[in-house]
């Protein structure tokens, strides 16, 4: 499966740079797989983005083009061919040779990758084969690659004196000291602010145009990996699934788990709502016979799970591993439908004026003022560091360090916790971001969830439980939950329990705060579409904190934009999506990575 | 390159060590002076006659406010002057001072061969962790951390000093007025117990430190950045791993001031730490407030020494950001 | 589906943390022999036929058919004296253990809750206890108001007590973070009812460590008081005394000596062995996101616990 590329700019080149046949990698005691029969090559200057969600294997197959596995894992077969050489012949040592030369990486976190106590120039000097012959200039050479300050002040600088996108910057200099043949990046933009992400992608792909090195970019983010590679291949439960050109793949998706994927990210230019899917993912040692997505899978027939799917061809280099792909209808998704009325018509649930928040002596939110309607939405979105979950734990009682007014149902609200009524700290909901820290390890669910009733309406035992079992079953979860341990959900399942936690007690308002961005995007669209139902059915207001604009929008019906503890942007979703006036607002809209559905 | 958050940092731990020191002082004496009721009767025990009371009274001062008596001893310290011996009337620091040059002769030897012996194992034990080196020597080590140093030092002399091996001396007994270094060979069994005793310490230390930066992104990084092992090793790794480590070698040294007591009396050394004893058994109070001072100031010392070497090692700490102008 | 992948782990504190310490089996043997030998010294005094304080024969007799392990420096059985020198050791280890674990836990989850004012206070006065050469300090109050069983309970208490605020501060600040601890205060739980019920719940594992790691050092200590002739009644027998009084015959009965070393070391050694596996089964376990996304790949790995495994017992006591 010998694809050239197809891209204009680069030259077809007859020999390729890469070539991964039949990769097979498993736990090295157990023999157990991670990932198995993954193949597929790359032409000099092509960007590959591998795609694929927690567990998938994403990440192992990029680090074994390096001839590398994390601790605990083997690479137990298959070839990797970078120059004619395969790599997985060669012994410690001259792998070792290979690394930096034929083939490098930029990390996933700069921040942790470059040592701590080696100056920058000493980091970039020793990429280079000859060290004992590197200058100076070729040190600025490559920070002028990279759009880095060609200083050599930079260049004595330790890696803590950068910020995240210096770092991302000397991480890219470090793979292309070399000029390598491939490089392989392992979502390397995770951490950086979307226009930061925009401007390295940038640099990224020149450089890989430039120099005909041919790249793996290793991502979660199928908009991101839509906007820079050439090729995509999907990884599901350690394989790959599909596998084409990058148009091809996203306009025209064969296999049911790409197809899902795809309408499980929030797009901003897309009118459908997301959709979730459902379930998760079997563990490496769970994998059975059959088609791994069968489970998940709306199409799934019998034989998709006893059968091994084989890779079908459907056209110019498109390749799928589905025993019904081409039987399967291509399934509209329903039409977004937010129903738009007058929310201000309706009572005031919540009225912020001139809130400041305070850390230290430092004012970090500067005056916001802002409403949230009965029934209505509202979405908080900003940078990080923009303040928006400060404003989120100023409103639940939580940070207290803060000055302004707070009316929620007509009354003031203290601003901490501690000093707020009963009825108003029962009424006032907060959800944390990260499910896996928000559930006491040492509780069961029932525990947890009931917390709030015995503080807010205490009563008898049974009656405690059937109200946790309700609260369990709006969202979805069987009453066999009441009684496990947080370890043993999966984050979705974590987070939904947290969702029962905070609604078993019949609040007014809920907050949000970034509830879905420790999730991956599939479980992520189930959560929004389940707190848009449940808002809608419970006719609460609600505080959406968000980073990401595309979520916003999916669930909220106004948003406010934060810029520096201040909201530069309040308004209705349509209204700042289309015509944005605040140039913040103008700025993440232009640098969300988003693709074209148009042809959907 | 001084900045200042380095410097307010020294200045702070100095500040909090002079407090410690104070704070030791002020213990000391009051324990010594308040708690028994009266240091007189106590030193005396049960042979006080009134007149002797009165003596020891007046030469402790104890007929004096409490401050007054508190002051005429702290500087009494502080000008080299410390008092004199209630048992022979001798000046305590021509007691104590014999004694201390001794067991700093004892704590160098053990420094010296500890020290570099316990890193490279432990660094050694690091880099081929999960093999049988590493086992083997953890498991060693495991056993050595539990064991108090009296056990370690009869042991030693169970092996080595008695009928199974008879190699070296069972007690270290020097004679009045020559030194320990004229005769090497009693130092052997002290400095080998001391030696044994730290050995866990450092070894286990240095190697979870090496093991911790080993498996670090960066390292990783590095790795793949196709660098030669030694480099790796040596540039990358260990360098990281310094601070705690050699902070682990002060602290180790801190606690060998106040360990040496008890392996002193095993092998009846003539150091600082059998002289405490002496002078428990015999209620010399100025000599136990001197000798306690003593160990307690090198204590916190060696515990200053052990931060400010850990700050210098940690560039996060020593540098400012990095300014784009 | 996820029904079937969950079963066996109960997952509540103490019993995983058993559950993962017993495949650990060099802890079940640390175990047994802490067990035995505290058995032993505790139904010792039953087994000896002959009491601790006869004189059975000349000092110094080597082993015979009368005094299986001789006699010591006065010419009693040594034997019955080993039986009996076990009980002051291990109820003052055990009594100063408690004691001084208490008193840090409660320091330091307090200090690790509340942080601010009252956390600076405390942290700044461990720090200054830290700062002295404790067992120097032990010796100078013992000398003054003379070797009393309760002074050296508390002395060795005392001792503990900054080390063991410090870690279980360090363990309490880092729950207190979470965001569980966070929901409780915005629905308005009292203090006491989550320092108890949400914080105390995690502490369970390292408390378990600290208790086995301080009543190895309390071991260390009270016998090495002992052998400097500092315990309280030198007419009890006591492992760390015999081995000072009958040093001087260490040709003729080299047992008198021998037999409470390598007790006191096979103890020493067996509830080390014993807190250090717990430790490492500690760190094993899964204090936060067992299933962290993030960590995908690494976790599926079988990230094992080699690395940063050697904190409990490798800290410097004294």
């Amino acid at each position: 499966m010998i694809m050239i590329q197809n891209n204009a700019n680069a030259q077809p080149v007859p020999n390729l740079a890469l070539e991964v046949r039949d990769l097979r990698v498993s736990i090295a005691r157990t023999n157990v797989d991670i990932v198995k029969s993954v193949s597929f090559s790359l032409a000099p200057g092509e960007i590959l983005g591998l795609v694929g969600e927690s567990g998938s294997g994403k990440t192992t197959v990029g680090l074994s083009a390096l001839g590398y596995c994390r601790k605990g894992l083997a690479i137990s077969g298959g070839s990797i061919i970078i120059d004619g050489q395969d790599v997985l012949s060669l012994s410690p040592r001259q792998r070792q040779k290979v690394r930096g030369r034929l083939v490098s990486l930029i990390p996933q976190d700069p921040g942790t990758a470059l040592n701590p106590i080696l100056r920058i120039g000493t980091q970039l000097a020793e990429c280079f084969d000859h060290r004992s012959s590197v200058t100076e200039q070729m040190l600025m050479e490559l920070l002028r690659l990279v759009k880095l300050p060609e200083s050599s002040g930079f260049l004595r600088a330790y890696p803590h004196q950068l910020s995240g996108g210096q770092q991302q910057r000397v991480g890219i200099a470090m793979a292309f000291a070399n000029r390598p043949r491939v490089i392989v990046m392992d979502e390397p933009t995770t951490g950086l602010d979307v226009t930061t992400q925009s401007h390295v992608l940038d640099t990224i792909r020149g450089l890989c145009r430039e120099h005909s090195v041919a790249a793996i970019y290793v991502s979660h983010d199928l908009a991101v990996v839509g906007a820079l590679c050439d090729r995509i291949a999907v990884m599901y439960s350690g394989q790959i699934v599909e596998h084409g050109s990058a148009s091809q793949l996203l306009s025209n998706p064969a296999h049911p788990y790409t197809r899902a994927l795809i309408h499980a990210v929030p797009d901003l230019d897309r009118d459908s709502a997301v959709s979730g899917i459902p379930g998760s993912a079997p563990e490496p040692t769970r994998r059975t016979i059959g088609c791994a997505f069968a489970p998940r899978c709306e199409s799934a027939e019998q034989r998709c799970r006893t059968l091994t799917p084989p890779t079908k061809e459907l056209n110019g280099g498109h390749y799928v591993n589905c025993i019904r792909a081409g039987e399967i209808r291509k399934v509209e998704p329903s039409v977004r439908s937010i129903q738009v009325e007058a929310f201000s018509d309706r009572q005031v649930a919540l009225e912020v004026s001139n809130l400041e928040a305070f850390h230290g002596a430092s004012r970090i939110l500067k005056g916001l003022s802002f409403t949230i309607h009965r029934g209505s939405c509202v979405a908080l979105v900003g940078e990080s560091g923009s303040g928006k979950t400060t404003t989120a734990r100023c409103l639940a009682g939580l940070h207290g360090n803060q000055s302004g007014r707070i009316i929620f149902d007509g009354e003031v609200v203290a601003p901490h916790a501690s000093q707020r009524s009963a009825s108003a700290r029962q009424r006032i909901q907060y959800i944390f971001q990260n499910p896996y820290a928000s559930l006491n390890p040492r509780k069961t669910i029932g525990q947890s969830v009931a917390m709030a009733v015995e503080q807010f309406e205490p009563m008898s035992v049974v009656e405690t439980r059937k109200r946790v079992l309700a609260a369990l079953d709006e969202v979805s979860l069987p009453s066999g939950f009441a009684d496990r341990y947080p370890q043993q959900l999966s984050g979705g399942q974590r987070q939904r329990v947290a969702i029962a936690r905070a609604l078993i007690v019949k609040p007014k308002l809920l907050i949000c705060d970034e509830v879905t961005s420790a999730l991956d995007v599939s479980v992520q669209a189930v959560v929004v579409e389940l707190l848009e139902q449940l808002q809608r059915d419970h006719d609460l207001a609600m505080l959406f904190v968000t980073h990401n604009l595309a979520v916003a929008s999916n669930i909220a019906q106004h948003v406010a934009v934060m810029q520096n503890g201040s909201i530069v942007e309040f308004g209705k979703v349509e209204d700042v999506l289309r015509t944005p006036v605040a140039s913040e607002t103008q700025r993440l809209l232009r640098d969300t990575p988003r693709f074209s559905f148009a042809m959907l | 390159m001084v900045s200042s958050p380095m410097l307010r940092f020294t200045i702070r731990r100095v500040f909090l060590g002079a407090l410690t020191l104070l704070a030791v002082c002020v213990i000391v004496f009051a324990a010594t002076q308040i708690l028994p009721g009266d240091a007189a009767r106590a030193v005396l025990g049960r042979n006080a006659t009134p007149e002797r009371l009165m003596e020891i009274r007046a030469q402790l001062q104890l007929d004096r406010p409490m401050i007054i008596q508190f002051w005429s001893w702290f500087s009494g310290i502080l000008t080299g002057d410390p008092g004199q011996s209630l048992v022979n009337g001798m000046r305590v620091i021509d007691i104590v001072y014999p004694r201390a040059v001794n067991s700093a002769v004892l704590l160098v030897l053990t420094f010296l061969a500890s020290v570099p012996l316990s890193i490279a194992l432990g660094v050694i034990a690091a880099l081929y962790v999960g093999r049988v080196v590493d086992t083997s020597l953890s498991v060693i080590a495991l056993a050595l951390a539990a064991l108090p140093e009296f056990v370690v030092g009869i042991l030693l002399i169970l092996l080595l000093s008695t009928s199974l091996f008879h190699i070296f001396p069972a007690v270290s007994l020097v004679p009045p007025g020559s030194s320990v270094l004229q005769n090497p060979i009693i130092l052997v069994m002290p400095v080998l117990t001391l030696s044994v005793v730290c050995f866990p310490y450092l070894f286990r230390m240095t190697r979870s430190a090496v093991l911790e930066v080993l498996a670090s992104e960066y390292i990783e990084m590095a790795r793949l950045k196709g660098i030669s092992t030694l480099r790796l090793v040596f540039l990358h790794a260990l360098p990281n791993a310094l601070a705690p480590v050699v902070q682990v070698v002060a602290l180790t040294l801190a606690y060998l001031a106040g360990g040496v007591v008890l392996v002193e009396f095993v092998f009846g050394y003539p150091g600082i730490g059998q002289g405490l004893l002496d002078a428990v058994v015999a209620r010399d109070i100025p000599v136990i407030q001197l000798t306690v001072l003593l160990l307690a100031t090198v204590y916190v010392l060696l515990n200053l020494v052990a931060d400010l070497i850990a700050m210098l090692l940690t560039p996060k700490m020593s540098a400012r950001q990095w300014q784009t102008t | 589906m996820a029904n079937d992948l969950i079963s066996k782990n109960r997952s509540g504190s103490g019993y995983a943390l058993w559950r993962r310490m017993s495949e650990l089996k060099a802890g079940l043997v640390g175990l047994a022999i802490g067990l035995i030998i505290i058995g032993g010294a505790l139904i010792g005094p039953l087994l000896a036929t002959v009491s601790p304080t006869d004189f059975v024969g000349a000092p110094f007799d080597p082993p015979s058919q009368d005094a299986m392990l001789g006699t010591d420096f006065m010419g009693r059985d040594v034997l019955s004296r080993v039986l009996h020198g076990g009980t002051q050791i291990l109820g003052l280890s055990a009594l100063a253990t408690v004691i001084g674990v208490l008193i840090g836990t409660l320091l330091g989850i307090v200090g690790g809750y509340l942080k601010g004012r009252t956390d600076d206070i405390i942290m700044r006065l461990l720090d200054v206890a830290m700062a002295f050469p404790q067992t120097v300090l032990a010796l100078l109050f013992i000398s003054i108001v003379g070797p009393k069983s309760w002074l050296i309970a508390i002395l060795v208490a005392a001792i503990h007590i900054p080390q063991v605020a410090r870690v279980m501060r360090s363990v309490a600040l880092r729950v207190s973070e979470e965001d569980y601890i966070r929901y409780a205060e915005a629905i308005g739980v009292s203090m006491t009812r989550i320092i108890t019920r949400e914080i105390l719940p995690n502490l369970t594992a390292p408390l378990m460590v600290e208790l086995g790691l301080r009543f190895t050092y309390s071991i260390a200590l009270i016998a090495g008081l002992g052998f400097l002739g500092l315990m309280a009644d030198p007419s009890i027998p006591d492992w760390g005394m015999m081995v000072n009084e009958n040093r001087i015959g260490l040709l003729s009965n080299a047992w008198a000596v021998a037999t409470p070393v390598l007790i006191l070391a096979v103890l020493t050694i067996g509830t080390n062995i014993f807190a250090d596996s717990l430790g490492r089964s500690n760190r094993g376990m899964p204090s936060g996101p067992a299933d962290d996304p993030k960590d995908d790949e690494k976790l599926s790995a079988g990230k094992t616990l080699e690395t940063n495994s050697d904190n409990a017992a490798g800290e410097i006591r004294g």
